[in-house]
């Protein structure tokens, strides 16, 4: 019976990987599923949350706590990306989709090498007193250091959910990517909106780098290996479905730990990128988006 | 022929004719050792602009072409013993097939999905090549290159000359897309693709077109790698180094003709290969970066367009 817990211990393992996955997709399903700027930056982001923590962290702060704390900065910084962006490319009339591409991916490349400068290149991790031990429930052996980043996930998910659908603001949100012409008559400006919008998407980028620097070390190009993964679940779930990312995402997690315990653990990079062409192939509107 | 045509052709000449002579005439093999990386990235460059710069299409995964043909020229050398020239040859036609695979499975989509699919394909070929023990895994397999024939004075000479015939017929075939019907295609593609589809142009063939010629191209400028480095491992030739430059050459010298590739690549290869030798790799990368984000956003024409004589054709 020993293949059968092995299935059961990727499986949970799966599930709880895929809702990290679907914390750090969380700011692009902003970005990208709701605004419709390609921010390929934003699992570099992530990364710069990560060594935000780290930095909290040799101070002795809880990693959660210091998430928390960076949450303003990472919304400030946020808020300056987005002003960047909007005076280079949204007064010269409408941004071309491939040159904003090309800008977060130099901008990526920037935080990625500063990082490096900074902090050097070697891995870094935060030790905690939970971290180290495991939860036993019979035959399943789940690890602290993946069961409370796997928690955090639904909880910004739900909040971020429940912010976009629920109150006035997070409706403009959603509206400005609709009809901007619309959103001005209305008496908002939408580029404040979606100022806003990204700072928010970038303030969850530290919540993400909290969850992704307690399931592991990280160094500073780690950001490099989650592109594929986040932007699978951004445009599977159907851009701008919320929910839909965190099922994907844990789709996503436990199609790479059945392929780590049962092919090799080198093959699952390559998972989600595969999951992504192929969905792209077959079902380009996404699992949960509406046909457009 | 039109005139300047002629005179492309004669630029070639003269172009291959010094790469025949320059060996016996510059005694430092150096120059010719890092003179080559300058033509590789000309020939990335020129490769990438074929369906990044004519068609719009940003392809992010220069890097996995360009290893797939590292790897294929290295396995076929080393493995059937095939001649150098097949070697590139396979690798071109590898590149083409990976481009049409990779195309057609997203670009029938918007250009968004291509060029994100275009990031995960470096990650998914590292990935094959780290697991296919043949290929030497993770570790890296030493290719002891062709013996260098007599009418060249040494190995990194012979490899320089190569890199060139491989750069210029890049950039032949670059111009040859650029003046015929697949070009004008490519261009409708940019300008709208909605309004060509409707005005009947062969969108999703053109693109497909662009998507193996590019692929080839950027596979070939990977072949003789092998020989050059006599030792291939998948961080290098996968690096993302290639992936920004074949983004930021063509960006930065120009993408509307076969011109701005060229020139960008010139500059920014030479200014790597000096700071690379004086400062530190890591800098220079930034440097890049900087740079990139800044021509992006300030000067999208690039060079060629801020200096050159297409400034009065409409933008898109």
């Amino acid at each position: 019976m020993l293949s059968i817990d092995i299935l059961l211990n990727a499986i949970v393992t799966g599930i709880l990987l895929g809702s990290v996955y679907a914390s750090l997709a969380l700011g692009l399903g902003i970005t990208f599923g709701i605004l419709h700027i390609p921010n390929i930056a934003h699992p570099t982001l992530v990364v710069a949350g990560a060594f935000f923590v780290y930095t909290l962290a040799q101070w002795g702060f809880d990693p959660i706590i210091a998430a928390v704390i960076g949450l303003v900065p990472f919304y400030l910084l946020g808020v300056a990306l987005y002003a960047f962006y909007s005076t280079v490319f949204e007064r010269k009339g409408g941004a071309n989709v491939l040159q904003s591409l090309t800008l977060f991916f130099g901008l990526s490349l920037v935080i990625e090498i500063l990082l490096s400068l900074g902090f050097g290149s070697e891995l870094k991790s935060v030790s905690v007193s939970y971290i180290g031990s495991s939860l036993k429930l019979g035959v399943l052996t789940v690890p602290y250091r993946l069961l409370i980043p796997a928690l955090l996930a639904p909880v910004t998910i739900a909040a971020v959910w429940l912010y976009l659908s629920r109150t006035n603001s997070g409706t403009a949100i959603r509206a400005v990517a609709h009809e901007e012409r619309a959103l001005s008559i209305a008496g908002l400006n939408p580029a404040s909106v979606k100022r806003h919008a990204f700072g928010i998407a970038t303030a969850t980028a530290v919540i993400a780098g909290a969850a992704l620097i307690m399931v592991g070390p990280i160094e500073p190009f780690a950001g490099r290996y989650q592109i594929g993964r986040v932007f699978a679940i951004v445009v599977l779930a159907g851009m701008g479905s919320i929910p839909g990312s965190l099922v994907i995402a844990i789709i996503i997690g436990i199609a790479e730990a059945l392929v780590s315990s049962y092919l090799n653990p080198s093959w699952s990079p390559g998972v989600a990128f595969a999951i992504l062409l192929l969905g792209l192939a077959l079902r380009p509107q996404g699992l949960f988006g509406a046909a457009r | 022929m039109k005139k300047s045509s002629l005179l492309f052709l004669a630029g070639v000449i003269i172009v291959l004719a010094l790469g025949f002579l320059m060996p016996w005439l510059l005694r430092n093999p150096f120059y010719f050792f890092a003179g080559y990386v300058v033509l590789q990235y000309v020939t990335i460059a020129t490769g990438w602009n074929i369906l990044g710069g004519y068609a719009g299409y940003i392809n992010f995964g220069a890097a996995g072409f360009f290893g797939a043909g590292v790897y294929l020229s290295a396995f076929l050398f080393t493995t059937f013993g095939l001649p150098l020239p097949l070697c590139i040859l396979a690798s071109g036609v590898f590149g083409a097939i990976l481009g049409v695979l990779m195309g057609y499975l997203t670009l029938r989509i918007q250009g968004v999905y291509f060029a994100i699919a275009t990031l995960g394909l470096v990650v998914v070929l590292e990935t094959i090549v780290h697991n296919i023990s043949g290929l030497g895994g993770a570790s890296g397999m030493a290719v002891y290159g062709p013996r260098p024939p007599a009418w060249s004075p040494g190995p990194s000479q012979f490899n320089f000359t190569v890199m060139l015939v491989i750069a210029v017929a890049s950039v032949a075939l670059a111009r040859w897309v650029e003046i015929s019907w697949i070009g004008r295609g490519l261009r409708a593609v940019r300008a709208s693709e909605d309004a060509a589809e409707c005005s009947g142009v062969p969108t999703l063939r053109l693109k497909l077109v662009a998507c193996a010629l590019s692929g080839a191209v950027l596979a070939a400028a990977g072949a003789p790698y092998p020989f050059y480095t006599s030792f291939v491992e998948p961080v290098t030739a996968f690096s993302l180094v290639i992936g920004l430059n074949a983004i930021a050459m063509p960006l930065i010298g120009g993408t509307r003709t076969w011109v701005g590739p060229v020139i960008g690549a010139l500059l920014l290869a030479s200014v790597q290969q000096i700071a690379t030798v004086t400062i530190s790799s890591e800098l220079n990368i930034l440097f890049v970066g900087a740079v990139l984000i800044a021509f992006v956003a300030f000067a999208p024409g690039g060079i060629s367009d801020l200096f050159g004589r297409n400034k009065g054709r409409a933008r898109s």
